[in-house]
């Protein structure tokens, strides 16, 4: 086959570029997705710390100023139903919600647009001083009577250190992350202090013990492992591990940290096992030979040769492994119980930060607070798994001279 | 629009008397319509087979028409409403407050269609000897004031109370009604779906929650709930739900603008 070689000379200049540009559209591709993860999740910050558009009034006597997002919700549960305990005379605090207004007027006394009702609100609000009222700010009732408590944006430290997550609470959610976090890792963490051991034990039998026989149908097999879709995982952990788990160890709930950890061991395992094994494999086969000659036995070798040569492949595998507990979300879903409580034991229901972000997001409503708390999660979420990935690249590029 | 509008016709007589036949005068009214006009339904899942239902009987009888029905969720129904990206949203809840308002600064209005009512039920596991609670009672147990099946008249046993996913319009619903507008009890388990409730209600002995009544089934135990303070107790069945003398809802809804 004769070429001209102007046409040649063409087309691998073609490829060229189309190889580059398939370059540069991957790292434009992840760069676009980490902007509007970051611009979706920065604006929580720019939002008041009770419902938008809303507003909390009191009576003019009431001497508060301002609830925190904590205080607003306890009193609105009647956790809090003293204003005593807020600092001011011993009152009993009655609660008023818009819906409230409906209950006592008709809609007609309100008038057509509802033109009416900031006057009957402030009438409402002047005739109770006990009161605290949720209202929407385009209906704020005015009067000498009636005093709007401040509200001030989400605070940073509230989003990081808070310790409850109630999204949809009204009238002030509460988007603390401590839980989910700490649930997160707590549930990866105990993953991979199972798979290890095992994962690691399958990769050195591979390795070095199985004949080509048994090598040619375990492999196989663990790569199935992977294949399988993490519903189907879920839906096993719900209905076969939930209950096993219950049962061995007498606990009342069987949707436990525990369960999720089960089911993340076994999807890591996979990934641990091939990644140890290449890890392994790759000892320089002079390495093994001078060790069996010096009159080590095989066990010796594997122990005191192979597995501190493949060190650093093993670390990778286990940091990739933890990657892959860190971003699952269905299996962890359906078994974890999700509750949104920090981890005391791993017989406690945890509630994790991918679970969250698919649970919720289907019915926040576009561009709300609850909208932008979710990417904010996507943005802890993405920074763990870079700083995984970033670790797992050092340690596997590190080589080990120390053996040598 | 006018075929959206006998859709949705259509759509209520379909559900009301729970014939699978089209109405006549529909018939007659939308050969009159552009047949190009292409309707766009979005929204609650809890709704969908319903209107997909409603849509595959609608458009046997009318090939021409061009009906699209995706889910999504309640919110993300109502979220296209506003930006115009759907013609009917449906939903699982009552349109919000704040949502009408926005709607209203765009100059439209919605209308809000009842096309159901969806009865709630509060299960337990079958093991379980109580066998009805009241509204107040529930709420505790929801709210986390009562943590033991003693304290309501059953065995020494924790209560463990499961709800459906912040997301899901039953989850609202139950809130409002039952729960007096309270918050659920911090770190309460939450679970994705109906049938994963089911699940794990049958597997766990002090187990409580709640679900749509179509998905009732023995491995489960549904309680009689009383809403007047003790005087008159319902069980979750279909007649009680007409009645209204359990708590009926979450309504499905159709929303169109006009």
């Amino acid at each position: 086959m004769k070429h001209n070689p102007f046409i040649r000379k063409m087309l691998e200049k073609i490829t060229e570029q189309i190889l580059r540009l398939s370059g540069a559209i991957t790292s434009i591709t992840i760069l676009f997705i980490c902007f509007f993860l970051f611009k979706e999740g920065i604006h929580l910050f720019n939002n008041p710390d009770i419902e938008k558009g809303y507003g909390l009034y009191v009576h003019s006597r009431n001497p508060t100023i301002q609830l925190s997002p904590e205080q607003t919700k306890k009193v609105f549960d009647g956790e809090l139903d003293n204003w005593k305990e807020l600092g001011w005379d011993d009152k009993n605090i009655s609660l008023f919600r818009i819906d409230d207004a409906f209950e006592i007027h008709s809609e007609k006394d309100l008038g057509e647009n509802y033109e009416l009702l900031p006057q009957k609100l402030s009438e409402i609000i002047s005739n109770d001083e006990s009161i605290i009222a949720f209202l929407p700010k385009k209906y704020a009732p005015s009067g000498a009577s009636v005093k709007e408590l401040i509200s001030e944006n989400i605070k940073i430290g509230d989003y990081f250190l808070g310790k409850e997550w109630l999204p949809t609470a009204t009238p002030a959610p509460l988007f603390g992350v401590l839980p989910l976090v700490l649930g997160t890792l707590f549930v990866s963490i105990i993953a991979l202090l199972i798979a290890l051991p095992l994962g690691l034990g399958v990769a050195i039998y591979l390795a070095e013990l199985a004949g080509e026989k048994q090598r040619r149908l375990l492999k196989p097999v663990i790569e199935l492992l992977a294949g399988i879709p993490s519903v189907v995982y879920g839906f096993f952990g719900l209905v076969v591990l939930a209950p096993i788990v219950q049962k061995a160890f007498g606990i009342p709930v069987g949707e436990t940290a525990l369960t999720g950890s089960l089911i993340l061991a076994i999807m890591a395992l996979p990934t641990i096992i091939s990644v140890s094994e290449d890890a392994l494999r790759n000892t320089p086969r002079e390495m093994r030979e001078a060790s069996l000659a010096l009159g080590a036995s095989q066990w010796q070798t594997i122990y005191r040769v192979v597995i501190p040569y493949a060190k650093s492949g093993i670390s990778a595998a286990v940091v990739l492994g933890i990657g892959r507990a860190i971003g699952e979300t269905m299996a962890v879903l359906m078994v974890t119980g999700n509750a949104a409580l920090i981890p005391h034991s791993v017989f406690d229901s945890v509630r994790t930060i991918p679970a969250t972000i698919a649970a919720e997001l289907g019915e926040a409503p576009l561009g709300s607070a609850h909208y932008q708390s979710l990417f904010l999660l996507g943005c802890i979420l993405f920074v763990f798994t870079m700083i995984i990935s970033i670790v797992a690249e050092i340690i596997s590029k590190k080589k080990n001279y120390k053996t040598h | 629009m006018k075929q959206l509008f006998i859709f949705c016709i259509s759509c209520l007589l379909l559900f009301s008397c729970g014939s699978k036949s089209t109405d006549q005068q529909t018939t007659d009214a939308s050969s009159q319509s552009n047949p190009r006009q292409a309707v766009k339904i979005k929204g609650s899942e809890t709704v969908l087979p319903v209107s997909e239902k409603a849509v595959q009987v609608y458009m046997k009888s009318h090939p021409e028409a061009n009906i699209s029905v995706t889910g999504g969720g309640s919110g993300v129904g109502i979220a296209a409403l506003m930006k115009n990206a759907t013609d009917i949203a449906q939903a699982s809840r009552a349109i919000k407050f704040s949502e009408k308002e926005k709607i209203q600064e765009s100059g439209k209005s919605v209308k809000e269609v009842v096309v159901a009512y969806d009865g709630l039920a509060v299960i337990t596991h079958p093991s379980n000897k109580v066998s009805q609670l009241t509204r107040a009672q529930l709420e505790d147990i929801f709210t986390g004031n009562i943590k033991n099946w003693k304290e309501v008249g059953g065995e020494d046993l924790e209560i463990i109370p499961y709800a459906r996913e912040t997301s899901s319009g039953t989850y609202e619903f139950f809130k409002e009604v039952v729960l007096d507008d309270k918050n659920y009890m911090s770190g309460i388990m939450s679970m994705p779906a109906n049938g994963s409730i089911i699940q794990s209600v049958s597997q766990t002995k002090g187990a409580i929650a709640y679900v749509g009544i179509a998905y009732l089934n023995k491995t489960v135990k549904a309680l009689a709930v009383s809403f007047d303070q003790g005087k008159t107790y319902a069980m979750p069945t279909d007649q009680n739900v007409k009645e209204k003398k359990i708590p009926s809802g979450p309504p499905t809804i159709l929303l169109l603008f006009i």
